[in-house]
């Protein structure tokens, strides 16, 4: 039977102490919403994908602390409101965020991947913000979120700040936040009229297991319905990070709707992806499957900024 | 530093003082000695450690015993109503042969239970992606869910208190622990 490591835990009581905590721990802390990713390096003898502890800490098996963030009220948010946006807690966990009436209606996209996350038992304990925090490349709330322009908010001990999400990734399992930092919520703005998202993804047994591929695409449209009038892609599990592709948008900008442009765009998204053969896909074969997805995406995105603009008429 | 949690496990409240790094599949099975709990991968994949915690299926072996404190957990020994008496997902489960070794037995069961009480009349496809964070390496699946399929028929035609229920609000009745609490 695996066992976890000794370690102590606590609680913490609101995040400037969380933050507190993580700081005097001196990287020999660890933070923890869902515990879904964590506990499982945790219990991995090898633990290859925690960074390693500063020379001066504790050596690699000595005593760690995990802080705990699920008795912080305010970090459980999640909502609504047309002016701000959606806002996901630290704690909010991808079950109800894949549930949530105002995800599902305003940020279907974002509501599908959280609901394409895992399994049912993994949804009910881990949360979108530690599916960001775990940096995987491959992590399925990333490209939704990075095409709709989302943002971070990081608490430190100095105080807080706001990074796009897209600067949010530096590497595979490493990210922005600094000894100290936690993530309190993703924000997303509220879509603009006549727009719509949509998040395709694949892997191998096609439920459960970590996507091979991921892509998502935005898109929004001008008054005629006739033009593009911005687009964005983002890919999972095809670069070191998840990858907003800045080149294949600027390609789409005010051309016309139809599967012609949307080809070429897939075609730019393909080749600003980087893939490595692992496990689970080769290299080739998610190249020819960010192609594919990224049609399939961009054209439910038109389809959803479509019956946006038949909803809000 | 051990921590004082207070659980409370299909319907009875126990004290324990717990080391930090035990999970709550750990404790049950360890401390509370409600072996029906199995411990597969360790790891979340394999769903055999599956509990109700507040209500909602999650992996106890991904769970800290500390995190679940002053929280409700439901275990297989709490599903049946009495020690004579089966649920009827345990009656579906046995009447549609969807047993085999029994060891992924409980945590199919507490993810049908979760499921039909979000969804008392789920499709095929929803049954299988309600149980898609179970594993079995015995049956083939096919037996499993039709079990659960006629488990709900059963459930629709007579609800059935468990210790689920009995524990949602404490005062709904005696609590449905098959096993006194031990050590």
């Amino acid at each position: 039977m695996i066992v976890l490591p000794r370690f102590e835990y606590k609680a913490a009581g609101s995040v400037a102490e969380a933050c507190r905590l993580l700081r005097d721990a001196g990287g020999a802390g660890r933070v923890m919403a869902g515990g879904t990713d964590l506990l499982v390096k945790l219990k991995s003898v090898a633990r290859p994908l925690l960074p390693a502890p500063p020379a001066s800490g504790e050596g690699p098996s000595g005593p760690e602390l995990v802080v705990g963030l699920r008795g912080i009220r305010e970090l459980a948010t999640l909502g609504f409101d047309s002016g701000r946006g959606l806002v996901v807690g630290a704690t909010a966990c991808l079950a109800d965020v894949a549930a949530h009436p105002d995800v599902l209606r305003h940020y279907p996209a974002v509501a599908y991947a959280a609901s394409e996350t895992g399994t049912p038992q993994v949804r009910n304990m881990g949360t979108v913000v530690g599916n960001l925090c775990n940096a995987a490349p491959s992590a399925d709330n990333a490209p939704a979120l990075l095409v709709l322009g989302a943002e971070v908010r990081v608490a430190g001990e100095g105080g807080e700040r706001v990074l796009p999400l897209a600067e949010f990734f530096r590497g595979p399992g490493e990210t922005a936040l600094g000894l100290g930092e936690i993530v309190t919520a993703v924000e997303v703005p509220v879509p603009p009229a006549r727009s719509g998202a949509s998040y395709r993804h694949l892997s191998a047994r096609g439920r459960v297991d970590l996507s091979a591929v991921g892509t998502a695409a935005f898109v929004s449209l001008d008054e005629e319905y006739a033009r593009v009038r911005e687009v964005r892609i983002a890919l999972g599990g095809v670069a070191p990070t998840p990858l907003l592709v800045a080149e294949a948008g600027a390609h789409l900008a005010d051309a016309p709707v139809g599967r012609r442009v949307f080809a070429e765009a897939a075609a730019l998204a393909a080749r600003a992806a980087r893939p490595i053969s692992d496990v689970r896909a080769s290299a080739g074969y998610r190249r020819r499957m960010v192609q594919t997805l990224v049609q399939r995406a961009l054209l439910e995105a038109v389809v959803r900024a479509q019956a946006d603009g038949e909803v809000r008429s | 530093m051990k921590h004082s949690v207070v659980l409370t496990v299909n319907g009875e409240e126990y004290v324990l003082a717990i080391d930090p790094h035990r999970t709550l599949a750990e404790v049950l099975r360890e401390e509370l000695r409600l072996t029906g709990t199995k411990i597969g991968c360790g790891t979340g994949d394999c769903g055999a450690c599956t509990v109700l915690l507040d209500g909602r299926a999650v992996s106890s072996c991904l769970t800290l015993a500390v995190e679940a404190d002053g929280r409700r957990v439901v275990t297989v020994e709490g599903l049946a109503p009495s020690g004579e008496q089966l649920h009827p997902i345990q009656q579906a489960f046995i009447e549609k042969g969807a047993i085999q070794c029994g060891f992924c037995t409980p945590g199919m069961e507490m993810s049908t239970l979760a499921l039909l009480q979000g969804n008392p009349h789920p499709t095929e496809e929803e049954i299988r992606a309600g149980l898609a964070g179970n594993l079995c390496r015995c049956t083939g699946y096919n037996k499993i869910v039709e079990a659960v399929a006629t488990a709900a028929g059963a459930m629709a035609e007579e609800p059935m208190n468990t210790a689920a229920d009995g524990a949602s609000d404490g005062d709904q009745g005696r609590p449905c622990a098959l096993w006194p609490p031990v050590g």
